[in-house]
């Protein structure tokens, strides 16, 4: 017996709900990205969820480009994380509210 | 009944390490506990029978993308964050959105259940490599290409963004800290 | 009774089997340290341990009886839980390839030798019949899974966690340059290791390790190292600075980080770490011998022997143990050959040369593999 399809939709249902409160918990841009990293995989655990049970291969290539997607962030993100603390020496979402130096 | 206990061991692994991620304070121990959380659903995927998907998810989330995320983390070398000093009412909207996003899922949960079995014939060759190669290159050529550009423009942005300093901007930026940490003393 | 030992029967073949095939890599890799130090003497002009056992034979362990009754320190300030996670998970990241190794060929019939003798014991004589039925078509491999090459560079670039959160968590600044350095060296050589076996992945058309071998095996040049010489090439070399080895070794350099990012672990620690080591450069030998040397496959050997009898099994098990072997050999020929690069210099190499090489090499597979398609 496998477990239903809602019981997968629950389990991405919660760990998205956890992922969207560490984003708004966290101050720390890197711990506010990895928040982001795991509300991106409850996703993916729908889609290849929605696959298995309706038995079409789209959902899993969507979460390829789901997993591309995250790489580009990954460099992007971390980057800017790599510059800010450059010019702040910290990684405080809040101290990013000052525009000036 | 393999998967359904396979499932929920899996499942409440990724639970209990999502809720260590928000947890720790330590972003290396959030960064562990995502790890566990990815590895726990690349598991999940192989129940699902994807295995493909299920080595794809460790090889770029757990072996690519945690590893820079780990890598800045020690490089910069962040301490614990400082205690939340933060608007309250951020804290409030956190756990309500929260809340709410679990009533979701309660929903959901319960609609899914409640609706017909819709029953297809299981196809097995779908989720092995073969099937996600062939409608990668035929019907979803496009988003693959795409998906090509904009990793393009990733690295352009990341070489960008992080290039060295050049003499004057990295003299000010050192002259910023001392006085800074002089002016904290 | 005979029900019970039909659904005992795949389990007790398959821990069995499992037990061997850990058994076995667990002693080549323990003997590989002995023919290390051996070898690295001769190269040296001494002589190499050779007091413990005939000719230093026991060598191993007695080196594993020293690290267990070591005294295990901890340091004070170190993060703990962390310390303790690190070097179990380098030795799980290296274990678990095993289980993906194609160990040889198929055996048609493996247990026919066995059915005259369980034939007269009346329990097992229901059973024999449905034996021999189940152990028809038995690969040598633990899981034969369609993802192979992909699982086996996955669970390697796990395995990167354990050396970087080694270094983070000992609280120690050798510890953590050597961490750093790994890190960074571990990802910028796996972008070209990965390229490297795109071009297999493309000729065999799979990603299963054991249809590789017989993507080979029907191919006509018998041995992928021959269509794909630079992207062996280039996968010697990263797989070197994958498993931190001279002259990669920057991540351990003794001159300069003291020991590196275990300088602060000590006793059955340090001996996981160190293990991980030699396990991590079996693995990569075997992803050499599998996707550029044919792995099992000695050519002509089916002239001699009857494809799927056990003496072809045997011999073409042995080729694949005598491949690594020489595999091994060479990590420790370059390891008393080659000074050891700046890091600057290492990472040069990596991006400017390797990856490059390695994605020219991907190009032109293919065109060649479009072409023979064409055609």
């Amino acid at each position: 017996m496998e477990p239903s399809l809602a019981s997968y939709l629950a389990l991405s249902g919660i760990l998205f709900a956890i992922g969207a409160t560490g984003v708004i918990f966290k101050r720390n841009a890197i711990g506010m990205f990895m928040c982001i990293e795991l509300m991106l995989n409850a996703v993916n655990l729908t889609f290849v969820a929605f696959s298995r049970y309706y038995s079409d291969v789209t959902g899993q290539l969507f979460v390829f480009m789901v997993m591309s997607v995250a790489a580009a962030e990954a460099a992007v993100g971390l980057g800017i994380i790599i510059a800010f603390f450059r010019n702040r020496v910290s990684v405080d979402v809040d101290d990013a509210s000052i525009l000036k130096n | 009944m393999a998967g359904t206990v396979l499932f929920f061991v899996f499942a409440g692994f990724a639970i209990a390490c999502a809720l260590s991620t928000v947890y720790h304070r330590n972003p290396l121990y959030s960064a562990v506990s995502l790890i566990g959380v990815f590895i726990s659903l690349s598991c999940i995927y192989v129940t699902l029978a994807a295995p493909f998907i299920a080595a794809v998810q460790i090889l770029i989330y757990a072996g690519a993308i945690m590893v820079l995320v780990i890598f800045v983390i020690m490089l910069l070398n962040l301490d614990e964050e400082k205690p939340y000093r933060r608007l309250n009412y951020l804290y409030a909207l956190g756990g309500f959105l929260g809340i709410v996003l679990l009533a979701q899922t309660f929903f959901v949960f319960v609609a899914v259940n409640k609706t017909p079995k819709h029953t297809v014939a299981q196809d097995e060759t779908v989720g092995k490599t073969l099937s996600i190669g062939a409608n990668m290159y035929t019907e979803y050529l496009l988003p693959v290409e795409i998906v090509g550009v904009l990793l393009l423009m990733a690295i352009i942005g990341g070489v960008i963004l992080v290039r060295r300093l050049n003499q004057p901007e990295l003299e000010l930026v050192v002259h910023n800290e001392s006085e800074k940490r002089h002016f904290e003393q | 009774m005979t029900e019970i030992l039909k659904t005992a029967f795949p389990f007790i073949v398959w821990t069995v089997g499992v037990l061997i095939a850990f058994q076995m890599v667990l002693m080549i890799v323990a003997y590989t340290v002995l023919a290390e130090r051996k070898v690295l003497g001769w190269i040296q002009g001494r002589i190499g341990p050779n007091r413990v056992g005939p000719w230093g034979l026991l060598q191993p362990f007695a080196d594993l009886f020293k690290f267990i009754f070591k005294e295990d320190l901890v340091p004070d300030k170190s993060t703990k839980f962390i310390y303790f996670l690190a070097p179990l998970v380098a030795l799980t990241c290296a274990l678990l390839p095993m289980v993906v190794y194609p160990f040889g060929p198929n055996l048609t019939d493996p247990l026919s030798w066995l059915v005259p003798y369980v034939k007269d014991i009346s329990y097992l004589g229901d059973a024999t019949a449905w034996i021999a039925e189940q152990a028809k078509n038995m690969p040598l491999t633990i899981a034969r899974i369609d993802v192979g090459v992909l699982f086996v560079l996955g669970i390697t670039s796990v395995g990167v966690y354990g050396i970087a959160l080694a270094g983070w968590s000992s609280n120690n600044k050798y510890s953590l340059m050597g961490g750093l350095r790994s890190s960074a060296q571990m990802i910028s050589y796996e972008l070209a290791m990965g390229a490297a076996v795109i071009g297999v992945v493309m000729l065999a058309g799979t990603l299963d390790l054991n249809g590789i071998i017989f993507a080979q095996i029907r191919s006509p040049f018998r041995w992928y190292i021959i269509p794909q010489f630079i992207g062996f090439i280039v996968f010697l070399i990263a797989a070197f600075a994958e498993t931190n080895r001279v002259p990669f070794d920057l991540p351990e350099a003794e001159t300069e980080l003291v020991a590196g990012f275990h300088t602060e672990y000590s006793a059955l620690k340090f001996a996981l770490f160190f293990m991980a080591e030699y396990v991590n450069m079996f693995t990569v030998s075997v992803m050499c011998v599998t996707l550029f040397l044919g792995g099992w496959y000695v050519p002509g050997l089916s002239h001699i022997f009857e494809v799927g009898s056990i003496p072809y099994a045997v011999v073409s098990h042995l080729a694949f143990i005598g491949k690594i072997c020489a595999f091994l050999f060479l990590y420790i020929w370059i390891r008393g050959t080659l000074p050891r690069f700046r890091f600057d210099q290492l990472m040069n190499f990596g991006w400017k040369f390797l990856l490059p090489l390695a994605l020219l090499n991907v190009i032109v597979t293919i065109i060649i593999v479009y072409f023979l398609n064409v055609n």
